[in-house]
Protein backbone atom coordinates (compact mmCIF):
# COMPACT_ATOMS: atom_id res chain seq x y z
CA UNK A 1 0.00 0.00 0.00
CA UNK A 2 1.31 3.42 -0.90
CA UNK A 3 2.02 5.93 1.86
CA UNK A 4 1.40 9.66 1.88
CA UNK A 5 4.61 11.50 2.71
CA UNK A 6 3.62 15.08 2.23
CA UNK A 7 0.44 17.05 1.66
CA UNK A 8 -0.05 20.77 1.26
CA UNK A 9 -3.55 22.11 1.88
CA UNK A 10 -5.21 25.48 1.39
CA UNK A 11 -7.17 25.91 4.62
CA UNK A 12 -9.49 28.69 5.75
CA UNK A 13 -9.63 28.85 9.56
CA UNK A 14 -11.02 31.10 12.31
CA UNK A 15 -8.48 33.21 14.21
CA UNK A 16 -8.84 30.96 17.22
CA UNK A 17 -7.16 28.59 17.71
CA UNK A 18 -4.11 30.48 16.44
CA UNK A 19 -1.69 28.95 13.91
CA UNK A 20 0.56 27.61 16.66
CA UNK A 21 -2.19 25.71 18.51
CA UNK A 22 -3.67 24.61 15.19
CA UNK A 23 -0.29 23.14 14.18
CA UNK A 24 0.14 21.49 17.58
CA UNK A 25 -3.26 19.80 17.34
CA UNK A 26 -2.38 18.51 13.86
CA UNK A 27 1.05 17.33 14.98
CA UNK A 28 -0.60 15.37 17.81
CA UNK A 29 -2.39 13.21 15.21
CA UNK A 30 0.79 11.34 14.29
CA UNK A 31 4.06 10.19 15.83
CA UNK A 32 6.40 11.82 13.35
CA UNK A 33 4.29 14.56 11.76
CA UNK A 34 6.04 17.75 10.80
CA UNK A 35 3.54 20.59 10.39
CA UNK A 36 4.17 23.91 8.75
CA UNK A 37 1.50 26.61 8.57
CA UNK A 38 1.84 29.83 6.63
CA UNK A 39 -0.82 32.49 7.06
CA UNK A 40 -1.38 34.13 3.70
CA UNK A 41 -4.40 36.38 4.28
CA UNK A 42 -6.16 37.78 7.32
CA UNK A 43 -9.61 39.30 7.61
CA UNK A 44 -11.90 40.22 10.49
CA UNK A 45 -12.95 36.69 11.50
CA UNK A 46 -10.82 34.28 9.46
CA UNK A 47 -7.36 33.67 8.03
CA UNK A 48 -6.27 31.81 4.90
CA UNK A 49 -3.40 29.42 5.48
CA UNK A 50 -1.21 26.97 3.65
CA UNK A 51 -0.86 23.87 5.81
CA UNK A 52 1.94 21.48 5.04
CA UNK A 53 2.07 18.05 6.69
CA UNK A 54 5.07 15.70 6.39
CA UNK A 55 5.49 12.26 7.85
CA UNK A 56 6.33 8.64 7.17
CA UNK A 57 2.67 7.70 6.56
CA UNK A 58 0.13 10.47 6.91
CA UNK A 59 -3.43 9.55 7.88
CA UNK A 60 -5.23 11.99 5.62
CA UNK A 61 -8.70 11.31 7.04
CA UNK A 62 -7.46 12.07 10.53
CA UNK A 63 -5.91 15.33 9.35
CA UNK A 64 -9.18 16.32 7.66
CA UNK A 65 -11.21 15.46 10.79
CA UNK A 66 -8.87 17.49 13.00
CA UNK A 67 -9.01 20.52 10.71
CA UNK A 68 -12.84 20.29 10.66
CA UNK A 69 -12.99 19.85 14.43
CA UNK A 70 -10.95 23.01 14.88
CA UNK A 71 -13.38 24.93 12.69
CA UNK A 72 -11.20 24.97 9.56
CA UNK A 73 -12.31 24.34 6.00
CA UNK A 74 -10.07 22.73 3.36
CA UNK A 75 -10.37 24.67 0.11
CA UNK A 76 -7.97 22.57 -1.93
CA UNK A 77 -5.17 20.01 -1.90
CA UNK A 78 -2.29 21.95 -3.47
CA UNK A 79 0.54 19.39 -3.31
CA UNK A 80 0.91 15.74 -2.49
CA UNK A 81 3.84 13.36 -2.28
CA UNK A 82 2.99 9.67 -2.18
CA UNK A 83 5.46 6.77 -2.07
CA UNK A 84 4.63 3.35 -3.51
CA UNK A 85 5.57 0.20 -1.58
CA UNK A 86 8.32 -0.65 -4.06
CA UNK A 87 9.85 2.78 -3.63
CA UNK A 88 9.86 2.04 0.11
CA UNK A 89 11.66 -1.28 -0.51
CA UNK A 90 14.35 0.48 -2.56
CA UNK B 1 -8.87 14.49 32.16
CA UNK B 2 -10.38 14.74 28.68
CA UNK B 3 -13.25 16.89 30.01
CA UNK B 4 -10.85 19.24 31.82
CA UNK B 5 -8.76 19.54 28.67
CA UNK B 6 -11.87 20.31 26.64
CA UNK B 7 -13.03 22.95 29.15
CA UNK B 8 -9.57 24.55 29.19
CA UNK B 9 -9.45 24.53 25.36
CA UNK B 10 -12.95 26.05 25.12
CA UNK B 11 -12.03 28.83 27.55
CA UNK B 12 -8.84 29.54 25.57
CA UNK B 13 -10.68 29.43 22.26
CA UNK B 14 -13.24 32.04 23.40
CA UNK B 15 -10.75 34.03 25.49
CA UNK B 16 -13.14 33.70 28.44
CA UNK B 17 -10.66 33.66 31.34
CA UNK B 18 -11.02 37.43 31.71
CA UNK B 19 -14.83 37.25 31.66
CA UNK B 20 -14.84 34.51 34.31
CA UNK B 21 -12.48 36.56 36.47
CA UNK B 22 -14.65 39.64 36.07
CA UNK B 23 -17.79 37.72 37.05
CA UNK B 24 -16.02 36.21 40.04
CA UNK B 25 -15.02 39.63 41.35
CA UNK B 26 -18.28 41.42 40.55
CA UNK B 27 -20.63 38.81 41.94
CA UNK B 28 -18.25 37.93 44.77
CA UNK B 29 -18.26 41.56 45.81
CA UNK B 30 -22.07 41.63 45.51
CA UNK B 31 -22.31 38.60 47.78
CA UNK B 32 -19.89 40.03 50.32
CA UNK B 33 -21.62 43.43 50.54
CA UNK B 34 -25.08 41.82 50.68
CA UNK B 35 -24.07 39.59 53.57
CA UNK B 36 -22.29 42.49 55.27
CA UNK B 37 -25.49 44.52 55.00
CA UNK B 38 -27.57 41.64 56.36
CA UNK B 39 -25.34 40.92 59.35
CA UNK B 40 -24.92 44.63 60.13
CA UNK B 41 -28.70 45.01 60.05
CA UNK B 42 -29.13 42.10 62.48
CA UNK B 43 -26.43 43.57 64.73
CA UNK B 44 -27.99 47.02 64.66
CA UNK B 45 -31.46 45.63 65.40
CA UNK B 46 -30.11 43.72 68.38
CA UNK B 47 -31.64 40.67 70.08
CA UNK B 48 -31.65 38.50 66.95
CA UNK B 49 -30.91 34.85 67.62
CA UNK B 50 -28.04 33.39 65.55
CA UNK B 51 -30.38 30.64 64.27
CA UNK B 52 -32.71 33.27 62.76
CA UNK B 53 -29.75 35.09 61.22
CA UNK B 54 -28.32 31.84 59.80
CA UNK B 55 -31.64 30.99 58.10
CA UNK B 56 -31.96 34.47 56.63
CA UNK B 57 -28.33 34.51 55.46
CA UNK B 58 -28.62 31.04 53.93
CA UNK B 59 -31.75 32.06 52.06
CA UNK B 60 -29.94 35.11 50.76
CA UNK B 61 -26.89 33.06 49.76
CA UNK B 62 -29.08 30.63 47.81
CA UNK B 63 -30.89 33.49 46.08
CA UNK B 64 -27.56 35.08 45.13
CA UNK B 65 -26.29 31.77 43.74
CA UNK B 66 -29.41 31.04 41.68
CA UNK B 67 -29.49 34.62 40.41
CA UNK B 68 -25.81 34.47 39.48
CA UNK B 69 -26.07 31.14 37.68
CA UNK B 70 -29.24 31.91 35.73
CA UNK B 71 -28.39 35.47 34.67
CA UNK B 72 -24.87 34.56 33.52
CA UNK B 73 -26.06 31.43 31.67
CA UNK B 74 -28.77 33.29 29.78
CA UNK B 75 -26.55 36.22 28.78
CA UNK B 76 -23.44 34.16 27.96
CA UNK B 77 -25.43 31.64 25.89
CA UNK B 78 -26.85 34.49 23.82
CA UNK B 79 -23.40 36.05 23.33
CA UNK B 80 -21.73 32.76 22.35
CA UNK B 81 -24.55 31.91 19.97
CA UNK B 82 -24.19 35.32 18.29
CA UNK B 83 -20.41 34.88 17.94
CA UNK B 84 -20.86 31.37 16.52
CA UNK B 85 -23.37 32.60 13.94
CA UNK B 86 -21.01 35.41 12.89
CA UNK B 87 -18.15 32.95 12.53
CA UNK B 88 -20.33 30.52 10.54
CA UNK B 89 -21.24 33.40 8.25
CA UNK B 90 -17.56 34.26 7.73
CA UNK B 91 -16.54 30.60 7.24
CA UNK B 92 -19.62 29.78 5.10
CA UNK B 93 -19.88 26.56 7.06
CA UNK B 94 -21.79 25.12 10.02
CA UNK B 95 -19.63 24.95 13.11
CA UNK B 96 -22.00 23.22 15.56
CA UNK B 97 -19.97 19.99 15.51
CA UNK B 98 -16.60 21.73 15.86
CA UNK B 99 -14.57 22.98 18.83
CA UNK B 100 -16.30 26.35 18.39
CA UNK B 101 -19.73 24.72 18.72
CA UNK B 102 -18.53 22.85 21.82
CA UNK B 103 -17.18 26.09 23.29
CA UNK B 104 -20.51 27.84 22.65
CA UNK B 105 -22.19 25.16 24.80
CA UNK B 106 -19.50 24.67 27.48
CA UNK B 107 -18.35 28.23 28.19
CA UNK B 108 -21.77 29.60 29.32
CA UNK B 109 -22.02 26.73 31.84
CA UNK B 110 -18.53 27.45 33.20
CA UNK B 111 -19.16 31.19 33.44
CA UNK B 112 -22.56 30.61 35.08
CA UNK B 113 -20.99 28.33 37.68
CA UNK B 114 -18.35 30.93 38.53
CA UNK B 115 -21.04 33.60 38.75
CA UNK B 116 -23.08 31.49 41.14
CA UNK B 117 -20.35 29.89 43.22
CA UNK B 118 -18.53 33.17 43.92
CA UNK B 119 -21.27 34.92 45.94
CA UNK B 120 -22.50 31.65 47.48
CA UNK B 121 -19.12 30.59 48.83
CA UNK B 122 -18.33 34.10 50.08
CA UNK B 123 -21.74 34.31 51.76
CA UNK B 124 -21.14 30.98 53.48
CA UNK B 125 -17.78 32.21 54.73
CA UNK B 126 -19.32 35.33 56.22
CA UNK B 127 -22.17 33.29 57.72
CA UNK B 128 -19.83 30.77 59.34
CA UNK B 129 -19.40 32.56 62.71
CA UNK B 130 -23.19 32.71 63.08
CA UNK B 131 -23.49 29.02 62.31
CA UNK B 132 -20.74 28.20 64.80
CA UNK B 133 -22.48 30.29 67.48
CA UNK B 134 -25.76 28.51 66.69
CA UNK B 135 -24.03 25.19 67.41
CA UNK B 136 -22.55 26.35 70.69
CA UNK B 137 -18.99 26.99 69.52
CA UNK B 138 -17.41 29.73 71.61
CA UNK B 139 -16.06 32.75 69.69
CA UNK B 140 -13.65 35.42 71.01
CA UNK B 141 -16.15 38.10 70.07
CA UNK B 142 -19.89 38.10 69.50
CA UNK B 143 -21.16 36.12 66.44
CA UNK B 144 -22.40 39.20 64.59
CA UNK B 145 -19.21 41.17 65.28
CA UNK B 146 -17.12 38.21 64.08
CA UNK B 147 -19.31 37.86 61.00
CA UNK B 148 -18.93 41.54 60.15
CA UNK B 149 -15.18 41.32 60.68
CA UNK B 150 -15.05 38.25 58.38
CA UNK B 151 -16.94 40.21 55.73
CA UNK B 152 -14.42 43.05 55.94
CA UNK B 153 -11.58 40.55 55.70
CA UNK B 154 -13.03 38.96 52.57
CA UNK B 155 -13.70 42.36 51.01
CA UNK B 156 -10.11 43.34 51.79
CA UNK B 157 -8.97 40.11 50.10
CA UNK B 158 -11.05 40.86 47.00
CA UNK B 159 -9.44 44.31 46.90
CA UNK B 160 -5.94 42.81 47.09
CA UNK B 161 -6.82 40.43 44.24
CA UNK B 162 -8.17 43.33 42.18
CA UNK B 163 -4.99 45.29 42.79
CA UNK B 164 -2.81 42.35 41.75
CA UNK B 165 -4.60 41.72 38.47
CA UNK B 166 -4.83 45.39 37.54
CA UNK B 167 -1.17 46.05 38.36
CA UNK B 168 -2.00 48.78 40.88
CA UNK B 169 -0.67 48.89 44.43
CA UNK B 170 -2.54 46.08 46.23
CA UNK B 171 -2.96 47.96 49.50
CA UNK B 172 -4.58 50.97 47.86
CA UNK B 173 -6.99 48.71 45.94
CA UNK B 174 -7.85 46.85 49.16
CA UNK B 175 -8.38 50.08 51.12
CA UNK B 176 -10.75 51.27 48.39
CA UNK B 177 -12.95 48.19 48.68
CA UNK B 178 -12.91 48.37 52.49
CA UNK B 179 -14.01 52.03 52.29
CA UNK B 180 -17.00 50.93 50.20
CA UNK B 181 -17.86 48.37 52.89
CA UNK B 182 -17.54 51.06 55.57
CA UNK B 183 -20.05 53.22 53.68
CA UNK B 184 -22.55 50.32 53.74
CA UNK B 185 -22.10 49.76 57.47
CA UNK B 186 -22.26 53.49 58.23
CA UNK B 187 -25.50 53.96 56.28
CA UNK B 188 -27.16 51.02 58.02
CA UNK B 189 -26.03 52.17 61.48
CA UNK B 190 -27.16 55.74 60.71
CA UNK B 191 -30.62 54.47 59.69
CA UNK B 192 -30.88 52.42 62.88
CA UNK B 193 -29.78 55.35 65.02
CA UNK B 194 -32.49 57.49 63.40
CA UNK B 195 -35.04 54.91 64.42
CA UNK B 196 -35.90 53.62 60.95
Amino acid sequence: MSSVKRIVLDVLKPHKPNALHFAQELADQGRDYRIKIKVTEVDKKTESTIVSVEGESIDFDRIVDTISRLGGAIHSIDEVEVLSPSAHAR
Amino acid sequence: MHLLRQISFSLRLTRSHGIARRYFITNGFDGALTMLGLTTGFYAAGGVAPSVAVTACLGTAIALAVSGVSSAYISETAERKKELLELEHAMLAELEETAHGDAARIVPIMIAMVNGIAPFSIALGIMLPLWLAQHGVGLPFGPFETSIFTAFLIIFGLGVYLGRISGTFWLWAAVRTVLIALVVVSLIMALELNGV
